[in-house]
């Protein structure tokens, strides 16, 4: 077993974008390697301009709920999702994007953030990560 | 040997063991990371990422709800 954490990131709701990174950087924070990959509706925020796009995964009230929830996130001091994902980045972590949701959905590499994806995958690539992984989750 | 200063003065989870990790990423071994902030989880759990990392924890000071933490790579 090595010391690594394995997310799928099947939700493209805000909130649930923000957990993943949070515990993804906290895994790479605490000396351990961590790998995202990025799946369906997850894989929506990593369209060009998409990552702070997700509605909150309840009382979004056609976005009223997010927009208070983000009010008091930034008074709270929380960081956004896209440093969050620089730093997941600075910090060594892996970024992979399901090629089949691709197909499904018509997305094209460029319409993705391509400097950020490591790779572009499938189940056998998420297998062979999370096995050897301390930690995986499927959010 | 350098004194790297790291202020997280204000800023929340995971913030302050992010910034902690990255500014340890570029110290070099022997240098001394000194961190202050004020989320009080990331108080007690620096220390905890320090321990995994197996570096060396120098001394945790708090004061007015501002604690400074100070780790030699």
């Amino acid at each position: 077993m090595a010391d690594k954490t394995t997310i799928i990131v099947h939700s493209g709701d805000m909130d649930k974008v923000y957990s993943a990174l949070i515990i993804a950087n906290g895994s790479l924070a605490m000396g351990m390697e961590a790998s995202i990959f990025f799946t369906f509706w997850g894989l929506q925020r990593l369209k060009k301009g998409a990552l702070e796009k997700g509605p909150l995964s309840k009382m979004n009230m056609l976005g009223l709920g997010k927009l208070m929830v983000k009010l008091k996130m930034k008074k709270v001091g929380v960081a956004s999702l896209e440093r969050l994902l620089q730093d997941f980045k600075e910090l060594g972590g892996k970024i992979l994007a399901c090629d089949m949701t691709m197909e499904i959905m018509g997305i094209k590499k460029e319409d993705l953030r391509e400097d950020l994806i490591s790779d572009y995958c499938a189940v056998g690539t998420y297998v062979s990560e999370a096995r050897d992984s301390t930690i995986t989750l499927f959010i | 040997m350098a004194e790297i200063k790291v202020d997280c003065t204000g800023e929340t989870c995971p913030i302050p063991l992010v910034e902690t990790r990255k500014a340890l990423r570029k110290a070099k071994a022997g240098d001394i990371v000194e961190v202050i902030g004020t989320h009080p989880s990331s108080k007690k759990e620096i220390p905890m990422a320090v321990k995994a990392l197996g570096l060396e924890l120098l001394d945790i000071q708090e004061k007015d709800g501002v604690w400074r933490i100070r780790i030699r790579r």
